[in-house]
């Protein structure tokens, strides 16, 4: 199993090139893989059948019980098929579709690898890795419905299809882990096993949790916006996965935990709920639409939610619906919008209102189509109808809530019948209508997809056992974590539910006329449940692009000194906390003379430093900056530091040098006048800096406090000069010991030195510079500044904060 | 000894802190001189084992820690290679916007920015001396008329 997906990768990767060389074969070279893939799943089914299962596992993160664990039972086996059957035809169709695209190789190589994430998300057993395989085909959804990037609403629809069903599987990975804990185990063949799990005290946040995801990815009500949307890909894409499987991954999710989380009030009431209205509202607006797409993409909905329900409703029969419809709904909906894709291609337009008499022209899409949409209808004896009866046959017979569920089932349906009507008999019936393009028959590889499919849907129809006790029974049994066995038939006799199908076509038939007066009516629908979400969905996105603006003008205002201010305060909050309540404050050991000698050179050192701050001239300051350099080489020489006082000395004279050389061209410190009420920037600056300075004192104490490990520098001391045949052990730790140390030093150096140089070098280009720093250069004030009084220039600025707009006086 | 040098640290600490918080370019570059002489000696005196200089051979006694001198020592030379650098930038800077002053300069580029924003193409190949010379506000005023 992992090679048939990791093979998918591989060709995926190889798909560029391959198109490259291939070219018009590429399409049925690249169709190899998928119809491999389809021929070895088809050859496993007698040993599924068998066995029950089959488990394959690669150990990839052990520490985190995450692992490539595989296992293939019922359920995983019809979804595999699926999707590398229906893989076989896309490929092949899209190669028609796009014949001659220069991107061609992009679309294959996202498809294959969607084909391999789809695998992986259905054969996976370790709820980590299915959760990676879904990010995965979230992901090469986005690169496809993105596929036409020249397009604005491409893309826009691309990242919304991302941003919701990404967000939904991240929200669920939260839910797998909740479940993981819940039951000692991440894999779903353990968790399937356990019944017990639906009284622990996580089952309802993991539930809703998990159901995130499942709901966002199957486009479930509300979050079924983003479907339609996903109509801006091409249609290989929509045909494959907006409807046939990856939609199915949040069906298939809650179908496998079925056993594990089903069979509660929560889970009846949620998940069968919430199918319900999704598959009301989605088959309702469909018809506000005559975008034939737009049209296949809401039933998409009203079948998804379909699915849903019946698997919330968890009765033997109601699971039994469920896999077949989802066959069922597979084959036509797939075949649907490849026909619908063929008449886009061949005609130019998918509007229903501009498309007519297409029959005669293509004669082999139509019957294609024709098929599936009788399917899609229900009618006998086509697969659709098995699918149609078993579901009403589901309704009906539950305990309680059958007559509610049974009606919306019927309404969902009766609009599903006239959508198939529109989509399919609308466009090939009636007059021809003037089209942008003149249409012919599509081409062998675009009218084969859907001919096979609806040659499936009237065979499996005809001939449910050839599905029925192979793959069916397996599917349901693996959903209701039990053995199963059932039988589909064609003919059931005269019941309810046969009675129930009648009135469904009938009242489809009336609705399918009456809707082009109708449509206007159906529009308001569409503006309350397709719009509102939508926008709702725009607005959060606009919401959070509004929070990041503010907190950027916020957080980082463009003042420096708010900036130094919020890293000091910073430090000294967040070490002062960590030195309080973790206890690292400790008194020093007072005891140990100290010599006058020591206590004078402290006092310059520390008398310097305050100099410096109240110097009224940039010369007293550098003056008095050098004197506490100085000062320190004394200090270093009673801390027995030779080196580093002999050091300091010659740092502290290039520095003053600098200093120096740099004060002599920049202007007298400007002095403030002491203003009233101005006071409050000093104290604040003085408070913080005396807790800064007080934090230190602690922080010097703290370390103290801590015996020193000595092992480190006896171990230089001793092996300084037999090693290195040095004395001075710090020059011998810093040029042999740690001599990439010392280089990297050096190469700082060096860089400073070539920025200092080519700063003084560098000339501004009056010319060349940006027209403001022109105006700036202008005398005004003597500063060239843009005049702050000029407040006008700044209308749309955001105010400076208070604070700085108190100091605009005093200029220290 | 510990007290008088932990109190040097503090007192210098602090005087570069409050320099750092100051507006005047030329104060936050002495400011940051002046934090790093106090992180020298702060991992002088926390390093601290007194005795006899760190020099083959030794006598018998205590010795002063020579790693915590190794690494004071390096941090001696970014320090100067940093401030180096700084010092020239706010020469730079001087040179292009007349001021020391960070809250000005700050104010004038936000207020450039805006310029830009409202002008379109901020580069303009030559700039005519007069044009330089003309007055901005009056300029300006104009076009925030019409936004």
């Amino acid at each position: 199993m992992s090679y048939a997906i990791a093979l998918s990768f591989l060709v995926a990767a190889l798909a560029p090139t391959i198109v490259r060389f291939a070219g018009r074969a590429s399409p049925w070279i690249l169709a190899i893989l998928p119809a491999s893939i389809f021929a070895w799943f088809l050859s496993l089914t007698g040993r599924v059948r068998e066995e029950g299962s089959i488990v394959q596992q690669i150990t990839w993160v052990p520490g985190l019980d995450a692992n490539l664990t595989f296992h293939l039972d019922g359920l995983s086996l019809l979804f595999a098929l699926l999707v590398s059957g229906i893989g076989i035809l896309i490929v092949l169709y899209g190669g028609g579709y796009l014949k001659g695209h220069p991107q061609l190789g992009r679309f294959y190589l996202f498809l294959l690898f969607f084909m391999g994430s789809m695998l992986g998300v259905v054969l996976a057993s370790n709820v980590i890795s299915l959760f990676v395989f879904w990010e995965l085909t979230s992901f090469s959804s986005y690169g496809l419905i993105g596929f036409i990037h020249e397009k604005e609403r491409s893309r826009a629809a691309a990242l919304q299809a991302l941003l919701v069903t990404s967000l939904g599987g991240l929200v669920m990975l939260v839910g797998l882990i909740l479940l993981g804990s819940m039951g000692g185990s991440f894999e779903l063949t353990q968790l399937t096993l356990q019944d017990s799990l639906s009284e622990h005290p996580f089952y309802v946040g993991a539930l809703l949790l998990i159901l995130a995801g499942a709901f966002t990815k199957s486009a479930q009500f509300p979050f079924h916006f983003w479907l339609p949307g996903a109509m801006e890909a091409p249609t290989p894409v929509s045909a494959y996965l907006h409807s046939a499987t990856m939609v199915k991954a949040g069906v298939y999710l809650m179908a496998r935990l079925n056993p594990a989380l089903g069979d509660t009030t929560l889970w009846l009431y949620l998940v069968g709920g919430i199918g319900l209205v999704t598959m009301v509202v989605g088959a309702y607006l469909a018809l506000a639409h005559t975008d034939l797409k737009k049209l296949l993409a809401y039933s998409t909905v009203m079948a998804l939610g379909q699915l849903t329900m019946l698997i919330g409703l968890g009765t033997e029969l109601a699971i039994q619906a469920m896999v077949v419809f989802l066959l069922v709904h597979a084959l036509y909906k797939a075949a649907l919008f490849m026909a619908a894709g063929s008449i886009d291609h061949e005609t130019g337009t998918r509007d229903v209102r501009e498309l007519g008499g297409l029959a005669g022209v293509m004669p082999l899409t139509f019957a294609a189509s024709l098929v599936a949409a009788l399917s899609m209808a229900g009618l006998p004896p086509l697969f659709g109808f098995v699918g149609k009866e078993i579901v009403y046959d589901a309704t009906l017979s539950l305990d309680s809530g059958a007559a509610l569920f049974t009606t919306f089932a019927v309404l969902a349906n009766i609009a599903v019948v006239a959508v198939a009507g529109i989509v399919a008999l609308r466009p090939f019936l009636g007059a021809r209508r003037q089209t942008p393009k003149a249409p012919h028959e599509a081409p062998f590889t675009m009218w084969i997809g859907p001919a096979l499919l609806g040659v499936g849907s009237v065979v499996f129809g005809l001939l449910p056992a050839l599905v029925g006790p192979t793959f069916m029974v397996g599917a349901a049994s693996a959903v209701l974590g039990e053995p199963q066995s059932f039988e589909l038939a064609l003919w059931h006799g005269f019941n309810l539910p046969l009675l129930l199908s009648a009135i469904t076509v009938a009242s489809g038939v009336i609705l399918y006329l009456a809707w082009p007066r109708l449509r206007t009516g159906f529009g308001n629908f569409d503006r309350l449940f397709g719009e509102v979400p939508r926008l709702g969905y725009e607005w959060t996105l606009d919401a959070l692009a509004r929070v990041a603006a503010w907190q950027t003008r916020t957080i980082q205002n463009g003042s420096l000194r708010w900036y130094l201010f919020v890293i000091v305060a910073f430090f000294v909050a967040l070490t002062g906390a960590t030195l309080l309540f973790r206890g690292g404050i400790a008194l020093p050991d007072t005891t140990g003379s100290v010599h006058i000698f020591e206590v004078i050179v402290a006092i310059i050192c520390a008398g310097g430093a305050l100099v410096v701050v109240l110097a009224r001239s940039r010369v007293a300051a550098l003056a008095s900056l050098g004197i506490t350099g100085y000062a320190l080489a004394l200090l270093f020489v009673m801390f027995s530091a030779p080196d580093l006082a002999l050091t300091q000395l010659f740092i502290e004279t290039l520095s003053v040098i600098l200093l120096t050389l740099v004060v002599i061209y920049l202007p007298p410190l400007r002095r403030s006048e002491a203003t009233p009420g101005r006071t409050r920037p000093v104290v604040r600056d003085a408070v913080v800096s005396a807790l800064a300075g007080g934090l230190v004192t602690l922080l010097v104490w703290g370390v103290i406090a801590n015996p020193l490990d000595m092992t480190i520098p006896e171990f230089y001391g001793e092996n300084s000069y037999t090693q290195a045949h040095g004395r001075n052990i710090v020059n011998v730790i810093l040029v042999d010991f740690r001599a990439i140390d010392t280089m990297g030093e050096i190469l700082v150096l060096a860089l400073a030195g070539i920025g200092v140089f080519t700063l003084m070098r560098l000339r501004a280009n009056r010319a060349r510079a940006p027209r403001v720093f022109a105006y700036r250069l202008a005398p005004e004030e003597e500063r060239g500044l843009v005049p702050a009084e000029r407040t006008d220039i700044a209308g749309p600025l955001p105010d400076d904060d208070e604070w700085e707009q108190d100091e605009r006086g005093p200029n220290s | 000894m510990i007290v008088l040098s932990a109190a040097v640290v503090a007192i210098v600490f602090a005087a570069g802190t409050f320099l750092l918080l100051q507006r005047d370019l030329f104060r936050i570059v002495a400011g940051i001189l002046t934090i790093s002489n106090a992180a020298t000696l702060f991992i002088i005196a926390s390093g601290l084992s007194r005795g006899q200089a760190p020099i083959l051979p030794l006598d018998s006694g205590p010795v002063s820690d020579p790693v915590s001198q190794a690494l004071a020592l390096t941090a001696l030379v970014i320090g100067f290679a940093v401030a180096a650098l700084l010092l020239v930038m706010v020469y730079r800077l001087y040179l292009s916007h007349h001021s020391l002053d960070a809250q000005a300069i700050q104010t004038s580029e936000r207020r450039s920015a805006a310029l830009q924003r409202r002008e379109g193409d901020p580069y303009v190949e030559e700039v005519p001396e007069e044009e330089i010379d003309e007055d901005p506000g009056e300029a300006q005023e104009r076009e925030v008329t019409t936004p």
